[in-house]
């Protein structure tokens, strides 16, 4: 049984803030920081905006290019390191907003930034097993980076949602694997308000060997090599990182381009790689091969081999907005703004 | 005094070693230098360790029993013993196990040098390095160590014309160098306008200016020369070993454009082998920051006062120049490893002098000297090796 991508959303908030602004505030050369990062700028989420919010805009863009009724989705999960709630479900906001409700199981999954592509693999697994017809993953984040911290240039919002079946799907999934090892390179504990990180020690021994050893597991698994893909999305926490990933395993700077949307909206953790392959689905064709690899610290890879079917040439792609259209919308904040839209300014009493 | 040689070396690759721990860094190193002096550690007196401050970055102190412990000399009981100058705690190891063999305490010694730098964050690093600087008058007032030596390359450039092209003519040498030198943390090289666009640390020094943070260790074994054929065809000898000292805090100096410890220590070592610099085929010398490099090669004697910039910048410190200055990369591009740093720059005398050192060979190299700096010149430490004759 085939199973693989029915249809797709994407949702990234409007409001973006320059790395250069950040830097004003700090005493420190944002720009420069943004150059080194490969960030022009990174979203920022309206005070009304959370993961629940995002998710659901995505999972109704995704609905809205199909013809799946929500009653036949079985399962939601959620992938986020940002939650709303502590002890709530995303899930359930989302079920009932788009009218899947009561009869699906849902849940809320969290591995730092790759937690949408761990729901992307339950979903199949659910689908082929015959459990559910139809299920729905969703990585989507509205990260926290520490005022003054690195990560604060980067850290920032947006999702995507996957509707994953068996019929119609217009992405076949032919092969995922995963790569994990317990490798702390950035964390958050119960409480806390910022996530700590290992500064350098979060590249080579932990994004690069992680994506290079997913990526080497999935090109084994099926035969390939770079020049077999038409594209290829990396998890995407600056722009330098997934260039330089790409150039190790031998993708060209052209394969990688499309799914590259850290420049224009920053680090958008679990919904980085979704996003990416977003902005894939939005332009691929009948036959194109795409190669994901996505990237959570702790830490893991999920790895996937996609290729697009003829059923993509009667999908309503144009019934929701492609990420380029999405990210076309944007207003720049100054820092006060976005402090204020982030919470980062304490109230009396709080 | 006993004439003393060496008789191995090895070090681990300087670099992030995110997979090794200190006691693993320590072992390789160890290992390494004890194979390639063909000993086992039973034949060992002594034990020599330079090591800053693996107490903050590690959260160990009594190191020099840790490694003895994990190099297999515990059930010798041999004894160890920690040194600790600052940036110049490896040479300081070297000096200690040079006397206790040139005096006739002990027959065979391995000195090593270590630091683990990269379990902590940058932040902390610079706090524990500066550390090496005067805490109640200069860190308490927000002094870190790339702001004192701001301070003598701003003055070293106002009196004597020193230029940003001459600090980035330093890194981008001592690239090139690391690039030759398969230990080197960076083995790329750079180009000046790279070092001069990056970003400032401290004006007028940018971060291509300093050294990196690092993890490695090094280690040598010496003996006394009459014994060294029997362990190895090619001993390099230690000629001298010279020290000075200077006030801890930079405001005490009577000029901050030269290091008053590196010109007495020079003038001793000189004097007491006959040399003069001129007779000197290479030198690897303390270059934490490029300004330091520049303010070596003047004291050290290579080039007149104020001119050590122009001298780099002319080459005449690149291999195939006139003195070859850190033809390992030096702290730059091999790393600085603090502790590690000292050995390592006679390591690189080592494979220079026994013609071992590959694409970066200085030809026909009999006479090498090394130069290790504590705080921003209050310990300096220089031994000039050579080819036994």
């Amino acid at each position: 049984m085939d199973v693989g991508i029915v249809s797709y959303g994407a949702y990234v908030p409007r409001y973006r803030i320059a790395p250069a602004e950040i830097g004003r505030i700090w005493g420190l050369d944002g720009a420069g920081l943004g150059r080194g990062l490969m960030v022009e700028a990174k979203s920022v989420p309206s005070p009304d905006e959370d993961v629940a919010t995002i998710s659901v805009e995505a999972a109704r863009y995704a609905l809205r290019r199909c013809r799946v009724s929500p009653q036949k989705i079985g399962a939601i999960y959620v992938g986020s390191e940002s939650h709303p709630y502590t002890v709530k479900p995303t899930g359930t906001i989302v079920a009932e907003a788009i009218e899947a409700t009561p009869a699906l199981t849902v849940a809320d999954y969290e591995f730092a930034c790759k937690a949408g592509t761990a729901a992307i693999q339950t979903c199949m697994g659910l689908v082929k097993s015959g459990m559910i017809e139809y299920g729905l993953a969703i990585g989507s984040d509205t990260s926290q980076g520490a005022p003054g911290d690195p990560l604060e240039f980067t850290a920032s919002a947006g999702g995507a949602a996957f509707l994953i079946g068996s019929k119609e799907i217009i992405a076949r999934i032919d092969h995922t694997v995963s790569y994990t090892t317990d490798t702390p390179d950035f964390w958050r504990r119960e409480g806390q308000v910022y996530p700590s990180h290992g500064g350098r020690f979060t590249g080579e021994p932990a994004y690069f060997k992680h994506i290079i050893s997913c990526s080497k597991m999935l090109f084994e698994r099926t035969g390939t090599k770079p020049t077999d893909f038409k594209y290829a999305v990396f998890h995407q926490p600056n722009g330098k990182f997934p260039l330089r990933v790409a150039k190790q395993l031998g993708f060209s700077d052209e394969q990688v381009k499309t799914g590259l949307l850290t420049p224009k909206i920053g680090n958008t953790y679990s919904g980085a790689v979704p996003l990416g392959l977003s902005a894939i689905l939005d332009e691929a064709k009948p036959g194109d091969r795409i190669f994901v690899v996505s990237y959570g610290s702790g830490a893991g890879s999920d790895g996937f081999d996609i290729t697009v079917t003829d059923a993509i040439e009667q999908y309503e792609r144009s019934a929701a907005p492609t990420v380029k259209e999405i990210l076309s919308n944007f207003k720049l904040l100054d820092y006060g703004t976005y402090a204020k839209f982030r919470g980062k300014i304490l109230l009396g009493g709080e | 005094m006993r004439r003393v040689a060496i008789i191995g070396a090895g070090m681990t690759e300087f670099g992030e070693l995110w997979d090794q721990s200190f006691r693993d860094m320590g072992i390789r190193a160890g290992f390494e230098a004890l194979n390639d002096a063909n000993l086992t550690s039973e034949q060992i007196d002594a034990l020599y360790v330079g090591n800053m401050s693996a107490g903050r970055f590690i959260e160990q102190e009594h190191v020099a029993a840790l490694i003895a412990d994990y190099a297999g000399f515990a059930k010798n009981n041999t004894p160890s013993t920690r040194v600790e100058a600052g940036g110049a705690s490896g040479a300081l190891a070297i000096r200690e196990a040079f006397m206790s063999v040139a005096s006739g305490l002990h027959d065979i010694v391995v000195v090593g040098g270590a630091e683990k730098m990269t379990d902590i964050s940058d932040e902390e690093v610079n706090a524990i390095q500066s550390s090496a600087a005067d805490q109640e008058w200069e860190t308490i007032f927000g002094a870190t160590y790339p702001s004192l030596f701001a301070l003598m390359a701003a003055r070293h450039m106002h009196e004597y014309g020193t230029t940003r092209e001459m600090l980035s003519a330093v890194a981008a040498k001592n690239h090139k160098h690391g690039s030759m030198n398969p230990k080197a943390q960076f083995r790329r090289e750079i180009k000046p306008e790279d070092v001069s666009k990056s970003p400032m640390i401290s004006s007028p020094l940018r971060m291509l200016d300093c050294a990196p943070i690092s993890d490695g260790a090094a280690a040598v074994v010496m003996c006394p020369l009459d014994m060294a054929k029997k362990f190895t065809d090619r001993p390099v000898e230690i000629l001298t070993t010279a020290m000075a000292s200077d006030s801890l805090a930079l405001n005490q100096r009577r000029s901050i454009t030269e290091m008053a410890a590196t010109k007495i220590a020079a003038k001793k070592a000189y004097n007491r082998t006959g040399l003069k610099p001129s007779d000197i085929d290479l030198a690897e010398v303390h270059d934490n920051f490029t300004i330091t490099e520049i303010m070596a090669v003047e004291d050290l004697g290579f080039a007149p006062k104020g001119s050590g910039g122009k001298f780099t910048l002319e080459g005449k410190t690149t291999v195939g120049g006139e003195i070859p200055v850190n033809t390992s990369g030096g702290l730059k591009a091999r790393g600085d490893p603090i502790g590690a740093t000292g050995v390592a720059q006679i390591i690189e005398i080592v494979q220079q002098l026994r013609g071992d050192a590959g694409k970066r060979q200085v030809p026909d190299a009999k006479i090498g000297l090394t130069h290790n700096v504590g705080g921003t010149g209050s310990t300096v430490i220089i031994h000039i090796l050579g080819v036994p004759q």
